[in-house]
């Protein structure tokens, strides 16, 4: 590992459902892990979803809650059984609450290798006004 | 072992249940993950004629992996480049790793290097690595005289 790195986690993490609800899939979900990073006019979302491509995501913002999912087709192949396995294949699940108002018209949302980028733009009033502290 | 009187049934099935506490705890079965050493996680599918292995790698450039086999070894060297962000940013949260990795994996037979295959697709590496001619079991026929 080079000095400018951060060591990159080998196991996924799986979403812990509440007692009263259980999905209706068998199969794991996970939770994708996320940068998230703001500037003054947008706040950005990366998360790594493998086996996720543009069609198989799904991005909602009701209020302030911003949910991400990704749907991955577990893959078999022909005539070979699984002999040894270090991770599982699932879906993606995540949700944040966002402290800013976005501009809703103008999210963009891309998948590359497997990582998801969302961009969501700050609503023009939300974008920080300076006030000028005026001395007395 | 010569035995007198014949063993008790109980005893058998302790036997049994023993075999499968065992096998509980040595199995790799797809239900029991394994513990990844390093980085990456990999999945290996397994035929008479040919090995899989899959890995998830996302946010990696095909171009930045670099896959070879010596013998039955198979090496696994990349790196995932770090998000090139302006200045002036505040971070939420840094969950993603980035950085250099290699990871070398034993596999089960040697294998033809030359027809090694790999391919990248949404973040997902799958190498197939078909199985050396002459490690190929051969089927042998009972003549009958």
């Amino acid at each position: 590992m080079s000095e400018e790195s951060k060591e990159m986690e080998v196991q996924k993490q799986e979403v812990i459902t509440s007692d009263e609800s259980e999905r209706t899939k068998e199969s794991p979900v996970y939770v994708p892990r996320a940068d998230i990073y703001e500037t003054e006019d947008k706040v950005t979302v990366i998360a790594d979803m493998p086996g996720v491509d543009e069609n198989s995501v799904d991005i909602t913002l009701e209020k302030n809650v911003l949910t991400i999912r990704g749907f991955v087709q577990p893959h078999t192949f022909e005539h070979h059984t699984l002999s040894y396995a270090e991770y599982g294949v699932g879906d993606y699940e995540r949700s944040f609450v966002l402290s800013n108002e976005i501009d809703r018209d103008r999210i963009q949302a891309t998948v590359k290798n497997g990582v998801l980028r969302l961009v969501l733009p700050k609503q023009e009033a939300a974008k920080t006004r300076k006030i000028e502290v005026k001395t007395a | 072992m010569y035995r007198r009187y014949p063993v008790p049934r109980m005893w058998e099935e302790m036997e049994r249940l023993q075999r499968e506490i065992n096998s509980l705890f040595n199995s790799s079965s797809p239900g029991r993950l394994q513990i990844a050493p390093s980085f990456p996680a990999m999945n290996m599918w397994t035929s008479e004629e040919s090995q899989v292995i899959t890995a998830e790698i996302p946010g990696v450039e095909p171009e930045d992996i670099d896959i070879s086999v010596t013998g039955e070894i198979l090496t696994l060297r990349g790196s995932r480049k770090p998000e090139e962000i302006g200045e002036d940013i505040r971070y939420h949260r840094r969950e993603r790793g980035y950085g250099r990795f290699q990871r070398s994996i034993q596999l089960p037979f040697p294998v033809e290097a030359e027809r090694v295959e790999a391919t990248f697709k949404n973040g997902v590496l799958t190498i197939t690595l078909p199985r050396a001619e002459e490690d190929k079991p051969r089927k042998i026929t009972v003549k009958s005289t």
